[in-house]
């Protein structure tokens, strides 16, 4: 077994492996070194080391998507998690209508994120019309209706994974500790929770990831008006490339340092969240 | 579980890579699509002979050039590659078609600005014909002794008014001015007193604001963070006596005053105050929107140019007959401006690639010859596009027909001094930008205006300096 594994290892993992360097490793690396020189197209770079770092630091725009995003980020996991869960507890009852209630609050999730951010910038005018303002009116409107929009795009998802952990309990447990005279809040504490930690790893990983590297909502919702206010770290990445001629060195240098905080930030939740996990 | 713990890891890490990956190429992968569809349709009729590729900016004429490819592939057997960018994403499409191996023979820049991004990829055209064409040879953008775009449309740009309201308006036996015609309107105070008259007789005029919407969404922005920017600005470097064009004295300004903030400002809070929506509203305004409030007769004045035609034609239900069409000069309330005409010039330059096969670029060239030259072409150009050419290969009488352009071509003849596009001279989009942005905010009235012209001012000096 492990020896004919080892035989048919090339033929098996070649394929994969030359997509995944031409998808990916090839343009990671060249992204890596883009961000070291100055460029117009990516044919003719000029080497001019950590100049562009310097700049992208210096920028006040990007350390206010920064906060945004960090902001954002803290909002949109602690609020999409919640409802997720609350989703999930609620149809896992076995109550009528389960599978409907499930299929339509995942629904969202099937819309592309430009028509997505459309939609809702639709849907949020069309209210603060009444009041006569916009979106744009200020940068907390964008906020939060970025905020709505992950929430209504996201929690179905996560109900999912929720339910699809919570199913994975076994009923005994819960037997026993209601026979034990566990209330019901212990056991969701004490019970529930410990179980299903693994899907909490994948939950908090997915939004949180997602949240950080918005960028196709952020973009259709606001644009990050007003005044790059809404603007997110992606976008004013985006924006940094594309908006200014002699920048996309430091467009690129962003997106590194961009990949190294989601990286980082993914890894630690990862770290911690494993550690709870207990085994069954 | 270990197992199951090591393949979970693996996935995440996947997952976080596709991030990356993400950063590296969605730009490209963005601007393929979107020009995926219009490929399609040229490819069809793939031949030996060779290709040349002609990146278009200019979205509504596109379905002309289609034509005009089929045809000059039927007359030369060269296949004429035809794509066009989006509006608003010329530079983001440039950037990648250029950097792919099938790269734009012709693109276009907008000016000496443009010129300063793509001088790597610009050949000189000092010794072709096209250059030869062009009547006023210092429209082409040039540096040394080299000749790197040249103009290939004269547009022009004003306030453009509906005739038959304002026919309406002047027949009111209460009206408040003493003027009769729209015509007898010359600065910025007869102007402001029919605007403001207007809007209290609204009613009366069937009309919901004398201004169409001040369309301020992100993208939508430009002619006010541009067009209208450049009132001020021409008359300011028109102050600098060292230079005899604005567009130099712009480009060698490194940090501008705007010292006439307070006429742009005039001409800016009349159309924010006199409009079909309120200000806090605008955030959500397209330049779509403004033309067809302008085409179904909700207002009676839009701000925008000749080239705006075919937008106010084809709303569905639209009023404004050719004849009511009419234009007014941008009035802003600096002395003397009863001699300003509406502002006129260009900002399309063809650029042939330095970068391609050097048979390639004798093939653009001849293209683009043929299309300013030959009758065919000419034909096109002038009634199918719609240009007012730059070129001495057209006639008098090979004029378009479209009634903003006959307007702006009456405007040019008048006793008048025109306004010259000094915008080519603003330092870069992310400028514009940023002030279409402070004036958005101060349409919604959270900024103070001395806060926008602070931030004006800032901006380009920090442009500038790049």
């Amino acid at each position: 077994m492990q020896k004919s594994m080892k035989k048919y290892f090339a033929l098996f993992a070649l394929p994969t492996i030359l997509a995944f360097t031409v998808a990916f490793l090839i343009p990671f690396i060249l992204g890596v070194y883009l961000s070291f020189t100055e460029f117009t197209t990516v044919n003719d770079a000029k080497w001019v080391g950590i100049s562009n770092y310097i700049k992208a630091f210096s920028n006040q725009d990007f350390l206010n998507a920064l906060w945004f995003t960090i902001s954002f980020t803290i909002v949109a996991v602690i609020t999409i998690n919640l409802f997720a869960f609350i989703i999930a507890m609620l149809l896992t009852r076995g109550k009528k209508g389960t599978n409907l209630f499930r299929t339509v609050f995942f629904m969202p999730n099937l819309i592309g994120g430009i028509v997505l951010g459309y939609i809702w910038q639709l849907i949020i005018n069309g209210i603060l019309f009444k009041f006569d303002v916009t979106l744009t009116f200020a940068a907390k409107y964008g906020f939060w209706g970025l905020v709505v929009l992950m929430n209504w795009q996201l929690i179905g998802y996560m109900m999912i994974i929720y339910v699809a952990g919570i199913q994975n309990i076994p009923k005994d447990v819960i037997e026993v500790a209601k026979i034990d005279g566990a209330s019901r809040f212990q056991v969701l504490r004490n019970v529930t929770l410990p179980l299903i930690m693994p899907a909490i790893t994948i939950c908090l990983f997915l939004s949180l990831s997602n949240s950080f590297k918005l960028f196709d909502q952020n973009l259709a919702l606001t644009a990050g008006a007003p005044s790059k206010q809404t603007a997110m770290l992606a976008l004013d990445i985006f924006n940094t490339f594309y908006g200014k001629t002699g920048y996309e060195g430091v467009g690129q240098a962003k997106a590194v340092i961009f990949f190294v905080l989601v990286a980082l930030i993914a890894l630690i939740q990862l770290v911690i969240t494993r550690r709870k996990e207990v085994e069954n | 579980m270990k197992v199951k713990k090591v393949l979970g890891l693996a996935l995440a890490l996947t997952l976080v890579g596709g991030l990356v990956a993400g950063c590296g190429t969605k730009e490209n992968n963005s601007a393929n699509n979107g020009n995926k569809g219009e490929e399609k349709t040229n490819t069809t009729t793939t031949s030996k002979a060779e290709e040349i590729y002609f990146l278009n900016f200019k979205p509504e004429i596109a379905p002309v050039y289609e034509k005009i490819a089929k045809d000059y592939e039927a007359e030369t057997g060269v296949k004429v590659k035809v794509v066009t960018a989006a509006a608003g994403t010329y530079e983001t499409q440039l950037k990648a078609e250029v950097a792919k191996k099938d790269a734009p023979t012709i693109f276009q820049i907008n000016g000496p600005v443009g010129y300063e991004a793509w001088k790597d990829y610009a050949l000189d055209l000092k010794d072709s014909k096209l250059y030869s064409y062009l009547s006023d040879k210092s429209l082409a953008v040039t540096s040394g002794d080299g000749v790197y775009g040249i103009p290939y449309v004269v547009e022009g740009y004003g306030i453009i008014y509906n005739e038959a309201i304002m026919k309406k308006y002047f027949a009111l036996a209460d009206k408040a001015v003493s003027i009769s015609a729209t015509s007898e309107i010359n600065n910025y105070d007869t102007l402001k007193a029919v605007v403001e008259d207007m809007t209290a007789k609204k009613d009366q005029l069937g009309i919901k604001g004398v201004f169409s919407s001040t369309s301020l969404g992100a993208g939508e922005q430009w002619r006010w963070q541009t067009h209208l920017a450049n009132l001020p600005l021409f008359y300011e470097f028109k102050d600098n006596t060292s230079f005899d064009n604005t567009v130099l004295a712009g480009l060698d300004t490194k940090e501008v005053e705007f010292k006439y903030a307070s006429n742009f400002k005039n001409i800016f809070d009349l159309y924010i105050n006199n409009s079909v929506t309120k200000g806090a509203l605008l955030g959500s305004k397209s330049v779509t929107d403004s033309m067809a409030e302008f085409a179904l007769g909700q207002s009676a004045m839009v701000q925008n140019g000749n080239w705006a035609w075919g937008q106010i034609n084809e709303v569905d239900g639209n009023v404004v007959t050719a004849d009511d069409i009419k234009y007014l000069p941008i009035y802003t309330g600096m002395p003397g401006e009863e001699k300003q005409g509406l502002a006129i010039g260009t900002e399309n330059y063809f650029v042939v690639n330095s970068k391609v096969s050097a048979e390639k670029q004798q093939a653009s060239i001849a293209f683009l010859e043929w299309l300013y030259s030959s009758e065919k072409g000419k034909n096109y150009v002038t009634n199918e596009l719609g240009f007012i050419s730059p070129f001495n290969t057209f006639t008098e009488a090979e004029r378009p027909a479209d009634p903003l352009a006959k307007e702006v071509m009456a405007w040019m003849s008048k006793d008048v001094t025109s306004v010259a596009w000094t915008f080519a001279a603003f330092p870069s989009e992310d400028f514009k930008n940023t002030f279409g942005d402070a004036l958005l905010e101060y349409a919604q009235g959270n900024k103070p205006w001395e806060e926008v012209v602070t931030i004006f001012k800032d901006s380009w000096k920090s442009e500038k300096a790049k």
